[in-house]
């Protein structure tokens, strides 16, 4: 399968092209580091917060829940789609996948994990 | 309209499996209903799991079944690292039921957690399609990324999480790359469709990138240099009973799905692995022992020292054919109970305060204060370096003794030397527990735990066992590989 | 576009995703380079999927997005263990774990 070759290729240049982006500010250029240029840039003016910004940590919990039960539709949908030629069998396989999702649920639900405060 | 017909479904092929995830399931159950403040009796449950899948492997022994479109096969190899694996499993949670309540972290999901990762390690023996790989693969992962990380408020469990989720996941997308080129070169991910289109034909390059990705991919999980980086700081950061099972069950779960995937799917390219696997094997087993040298962490020094170990292993897949692979299976047990007791005495010494004793400093004067620790020890230590009549000794004889029959007689010198240095490291535990005073004011003490004891006693059991009578567990070995040598 | 195209997609992707974890400093940075390293395998399953005119490419992309999903969840869950003890999720500042 000679015709793979321009692909094995390509690897190697994008690889070649990111490891010589890498390497060659490290060799070539100059180095001097003082306080002034360790600090963030924030328009000439002092830092005031972190620049990783601040973000309530809630938030994030429930965005975590929430792709974590979202993402199971990707099964439910290829399976609604074929509902009704799949029958019983289909149904009770479904009923077998949503049950230990829903035991997760559950899980994260007596955990306080859905609390807001 | 026209119905689907429903696919014949085999669940007695998943026997084993099935019975650890039931058991995770409940644990996460009971947990809730009715909260408890011990968690003792999920901890009981956990090892009922282990030790009921334990009885389904024994009961389904010799059997070849094959299930879900020969997605999944249960033959004598799956059944063998089933074994391994309950036992690992069964050995941790044994470990961990006083470990995680005196370091104030018992939870419910530590158990469930344990479980899970166990079923995934299972399932990998088991898996025949490169698709199964990739996902029971995940499912260990995924559950031992958050049991690394399990003492939540301490600093050092974090970043141990941290460095081995990204690393981990680095990995999984060089396997699934790997995994995706050799589709695309065979049209199907079926190890035994996957070998048919490769039989017989020169292999093309979109195959050769496959398998080194795949490679590159199984060498973190499996942790052999150059990949390797992650193993010191995640055993040393993540709990100790939680670094048993990353060491014994996660690696022979990987080294399952390596032996099977190269002896039965990618088996027309052994000349190329081989070539491949021998300088990972030489670098392997020499950086770890060079690096090992220079630890006093203990849990670091074992770090360094499974990835030596992980070397030695890697020598009887070069030797290849079911002597070399089955050398590699008898070294996993044995290393399997060596290591499990290990860090076993490692969990079981420390402080009531939570804090564990790791430097070697910490051990000095062991043998005077507990005697019987300092020997159970020694000869987990022992074994390690290779001392008959342990059972490290037997595995070593056999894994060298293939790749000499195999004509890879560099290699074995290679590793006969490595041996020789390891011994250093080893022995330098041995001298503190019994020829130096401790030095500072709080030595290690012995934390008393039934269970835990217990665990020391099997895995002592096991090596020595292993050690006078190898012969049967090694026809056991012989007769695991054979259904992939058909 | 030809199998070709969709398979150079695929490795450039990849290569970029790589070039982003390597060079990242922050855990969330890495963590989306890894995302990009895992979804550039996806357009090679489905290219060849197609190509072999077979479906279990597209089937194991199916698993492979509810895995990188089930992946992503997890690295954040992590980063926010670390955010909370440690205050910051700069990778390198994460150096306690040293031999």
């Amino acid at each position: 399968m000679v015709e793979y070759l321009p692909i094995l290729m390509t690897f190697g240049a994008a690889a070649a092209v990111a490891g010589a982006l890498l390497g060659l500010p490290y060799l070539l250029a100059p180095k001097r580091v003082t306080p002034v240029k360790a600090q963030p840039f924030e328009c000439g003016k002092d830092p005031i917060a972190v620049s990783e910004g601040r973000f309530a940590i809630k938030f994030a919990m429930i965005a975590i829940f929430f792709i974590l039960i979202d993402i199971e539709l990707l099964f439910v949908w290829p399976w609604a789609a074929l509902y009704r030629r799949l029958g019983w069998f289909g149904f009770a396989e479904m009923l077998v996948f949503l049950g230990i999702l829903m035991l997760g649920f559950l899980y994260i639900w007596k955990k306080g994990g859905l609390e807001w405060e | 309209m026209t119905p689907i017909p429903a696919p014949p479904v085999l669940l007695s092929a998943l026997t084993p499996v099935l019975v650890i995830l039931a058991a995770g399931a409940l644990v996460l159950l009971l947990d809730l209903v009715p909260p408890r403040d011990t968690k003792q009796h999920l901890g009981g449950l956990a090892l009922g799991g282990f030790v009921a899948s334990l009885l389904a492997s024994v009961w389904f022994w010799d059997a070849d079944l094959r299930a879900f479109r020969d997605m999944i096969a249960l033959d004598n190899f799956a059944l063998f690292f089933n074994l391994v694996i309950g036992y690992a499993g069964a050995l941790v949670v044994l470990l961990s039921m006083d470990y995680v309540r005196r370091t104030g972290a018992e939870t419910g999901e530590y158990y469930a957690l344990v479980l899970f990762a166990g079923s995934g390690m299972m399932l990998l023996g088991s898996a025949t399609d490169l698709i199964v790989v990739f996902l029971s693969l995940e499912l260990m992962s995924l559950s031992l990324y958050v049991l690394a990380g399990l003492f939540k408020t301490r600093l050092d469990s974090g970043e141990a999480s941290m460095k081995y989720f990204l690393l981990g996941a680095f990995a999984s997308s060089f396997l699934l790359y790997g995994i995706a080129l050799v589709y695309g070169a065979t049209g199907s991910t079926n190890f035994d469709k996957v070998a048919a289109a490769l039989a017989g034909k020169a292999p093309d390059g979109l195959v050769v990138v496959g398998l080194g990705l795949m490679l590159v991919g199984f060498g973190f999980k499996l942790s052999s240099v150059p990949f390797h980086m992650w193993a010191p700081d995640v055993y040393q950061g993540a709990p100790t009973t939680v670094t048993a099972f990353i060491a014994t069950g996660s690696k022979a779960a990987a080294f399952a799905a390596v032996i099977r995937l190269l002896f039965s799917a990618l088996r027309s390219m052994q000349p190329d692995w081989t070539v491949l696997l021998w300088g990972v094997a030489a670098l392997t087993m020499t950086v770890g022992n060079v690096v090992a040298i220079a630890q006093s962490n203990l849990k670091r020094m074992l770090a360094y020292s499974s990835v030596a170990h992980v070397g030695y292993m890697l020598v009887g897949l070069v030797a290849g054919g079911a002597s070399g692979a089955g050398a590699v299976l008898f070294y996993l047990l044995a290393y399997t109970f060596t290591t499990a007791g290990t860090f076993g005495v490692i969990s079981l010494c420390g402080r009531t305060s939570g804090d564990e004793s790791v430097d070697v400093r910490d051990y000095a004067g062991l043998a005077r204060r507990h005697p019987l620790l300092a020997f159970v020890l020694s000869l987990f230590l022992l074994s390690l370096i290779g001392i008959p009549p342990l059972a490290g000794f037997v595995g070593k004889f056999y894994l060298f003794g293939a790749a000499v029959r195999g004509g890879y007689l560099w290699l074995v010198v290679i590793g006969v030397l490595n041996s020789a240095i390891a011994a250093y490291y080893y022995l330098r535990v041995i001298v503190y527990m019994y020829m130096r005073e401790p030095e500072e004011a709080i030595p290690a003490g012995l934390v008393p735990s039934f269970a835990g004891g217990l665990a020391l006693a099997i895995s002592i059991v096991g090596i020595v066992l292993l050690g006078v009578m190898p012969a049967p567990f090694a026809n056991l070995a012989v007769a695991a590989v054979a259904p992939l040598l058909k | 576009m030809s199998l070709h195209g969709y398979l150079t997609l695929g490795a450039l992707v990849f290569a970029i995703g790589l070039f982003g974890v390597v060079t990242r400093r922050n855990a969330v940075g890495m963590l989306l380079g890894i995302e990009l390293m895992l979804n550039a395998v996806n357009i090679n399953l489905v290219a060849f999927s197609r190509f072999h005119a077979d479906l279990g490419g597209i089937v194991f992309s199916l698993f492979t997005i509810a895995i990188t999903v089930a992946e992503v969840a997890l690295g954040l869950a992590i980063v926010i263990v670390i955010f909370r003890v440690r205050k910051t999720i700069e990778a390198d500042r994460l150096d306690l774990l040293r031999g």
